[in-house]
């Protein structure tokens, strides 16, 4: 089934602007599914219409089968948010927050309050439910608004940037529990920046530009489209050979950044053993390597570039 | 209404009453300081060199136009602050995410703003025994559907006045610029008899005056307007104000972009 089906969503803004000029997208159940693009792109805007926070201008969603227009009561019941920006009541503690949350889909407040000590637990924010949330770290808050979309347990979480402005620690155990709760059967939608963030955790993904969708597929379809990638290697030098200036690297591009680190663009076909092979024949050892950038956030760049070159009518 | 709606009507009511429970000393204080002026100033000291008004000692006449101003003012302000605030934080986004109707939402802010409402009418009324030996009750079935009716009215009107606000300042000029001259006006501290010819007519139109003096009939048996046009204007008025709030809702005016 699917979890999300949208087909020819357009949003025109009262000021004339078109945030979504007619996109279709599908979201499998159980899938983790990023859904990509540049600021103003109007991911936020189809978010937006799916939580039915904005008003579309045409077009149909279905979220589990349940219709937007038709049968809203039952598609919100479906959908847990958790929105880009902080928007619970600052003045009210922790618990307060998360049990009414619950209360508006319709859970009698001691099984509210039961689930509250739940998830709070699982999000390590129970000691702190007697709080006011302006007291809560920014780590502390997002956490807290994973907890508040999970209180009347939705089949479809949609996350808007979760982990912008968080620290690597705590960052890590968001996606940590994001995975543990995809694979207990959530469908998870996950808008963010950090390209790292999609390519760790999501199977598939959609990438929208000037609220079109240039791309929906699966990552490992995505990532095998990429032909060259840049690789960084960190050399020890051995006697003889006073600095990298002096390597040679045949039918490669490369690039020396200092006397010891070098970056190596290779192309698919030419594989990575031939820069080692010559590399070792150059009594070079290689300490360590890595991707010079995401590869993920390569193909994203590509792509969202090639969708605005200028045409030759536009040119 | 099905037990769904009921719970999250139920949890609208708590909040918004956690709400001005919690900022007790803003919310139910002041209340009871400016009564408190109004009985010393108008009843004590000016009142005695009044006299009579509507065959009452005057402290007598105005305390049920002073509660009744209480009432109109804490339930319009308490719905008109409380939901521009959850615009103005987004936190009426955790509403409008949810399955929860228009119809619930109203229900719950307004049962907020009534709540406050009635609680601040207790504290004035208690006030005013300070001030006035015996507190008569002539119809405690008007008094208190006049309550109920005038609350849910300025509730609905401070829920009005919220949706179109962009601005703190946009909550503020109704009760300014509107509300208080129809109070004052409204036969709070004068019966409409006094007033010269034209100006006695002209004051019908102001809808206030049908609630001071259906209140006022409901505690001393003495009214301006016959009771039964009074209460059918306050229904009539809350009718067409819930639609309107209604309507506003439904269509997501000043909440969904």
């Amino acid at each position: 089934m699917k979890a999300l089906s949208i087909r020819g969503l357009k949003k025109t803004y009262k000021g004339g602007h078109e945030a979504l000029k007619g996109i279709d997208l599908d979201v499998e159940e159980g899938d983790f599914f990023a859904l990509l693009g540049p600021n103003g792109a109007g991911k936020s805007t189809t978010i937006g219409i799916i939580s039915s926070l904005v008003n579309k201008s045409s077009g149909t969603v279905n979220v589990f089968g349940y219709d937007l227009d038709t049968q809203l009561v039952d598609l919100k019941r479906q959908i847990g948010l958790v929105p880009q920006e902080f928007n619970f009541n600052q003045f009210e503690t922790v618990q307060q927050i998360v049990v009414n949350q619950a209360g508006y889909y319709g859970v009698p407040r001691e099984l509210a309050k039961q689930r509250a000590e739940k998830y709070l637990k699982q999000l390590s924010l129970w000691d702190k439910r007697d709080s006011p949330a302006r007291m809560l770290s920014g780590g502390m808050k997002r956490r807290l608004m994973i907890a508040r979309a999970l209180l009347h347990e939705p089949k479809l979480l949609i996350l808007d940037e979760p982990t912008a402005g968080v620290d690597i620690e705590l960052r890590r155990s968001m996606w940590d529990y994001l995975e543990t709760i995809n694979k207990q059967g959530i469908t998870i939608i996950l808008t963010t920046h950090y390209l790292e963030e999609a390519e760790t955790l999501c199977r598939n993904i959609g990438i929208i530009d000037h609220g079109t969708i240039i791309e929906n597929t699966s990552i490992k379809r995505l990532l095998a489209t990429l032909n060259m990638e840049t690789f960084v290697f960190d050399l020890a030098v051995s006697e003889g050979q006073s600095s990298t200036a002096n390597l040679t690297l045949e039918s490669f591009t490369w690039r020396a950044l200092d006397d010891h680190t070098i970056e190596v663009d290779v192309e698919k076909s030419q594989g990575l053993n031939r820069v080692f092979e010559q590399l070792s024949a150059q009594h070079v050892t290689v300490l360590s390597m890595r991707n010079k950038a995401n590869r993920l956030e390569e193909l994203f760049v590509n792509l969202v570039e090639k969708g605005r070159k200028p045409t030759a009518a536009e040119a | 209404m099905s037990s769904i709606s009921f719970i999250a009507l139920k949890t609208i009511w708590i909040k918004e009453c956690t709400r001005f429970l919690r900022i007790w000393v803003q919310t139910l204080v002041p209340p009871a300081i400016t009564m408190t002026l109004y009985f010393v100033i108008f009843g004590s000291i000016v009142g005695e060199r009044i006299g009579d008004m509507g065959g009452r000692p005057y402290m007598e006449f105005i305390v049920p136009g002073l509660i009744m101003m209480s009432i109109i003012t804490n339930s319009y302000s308490n719905v008109a602050s409380s939901f521009f605030s959850a615009k103005f934080q987004r936190n009426i986004e955790e509403m409008l995410v949810a399955p929860v109707s228009p119809a619930v939402i109203i229900g719950g802010y307004v049962g907020g703003g009534l709540a406050r409402a009635l609680i601040v009418a207790i504290i004035v009324t208690c006030v005013s025994f300070l001030f006035v030996e015996n507190v008569s009750i002539h119809h405690a079935g008007i008094l208190v559907l006049t309550v109920i009716l005038t609350s849910t009215l300025f509730s609905l009107g401070g829920l009005i006045n919220a949706i179109h606000a962009k601005t703190f300042d946009d909550i503020s000029i109704v009760p300014t610029f509107v509300l208080t001259p129809l109070t004052y006006l409204g036969g709070v501290f004068f019966s409409i008899q006094l007033l010269p010819g034209i100006w006695e007519q002209v004051a019908q139109a102001n809808p206030v005056l049908y609630m001071v003096n259906a209140f006022r009939y409901g505690f001393l048996g003495v009214s301006d307007v016959n009771v039964g046009v009074a209460l059918a204007v306050i229904i009539g008025f809350n009718l067409v104000l819930f639609t309107l709030a209604f309507t506003l809702l439904k269509r997501g005016a000043g909440i969904r972009s």
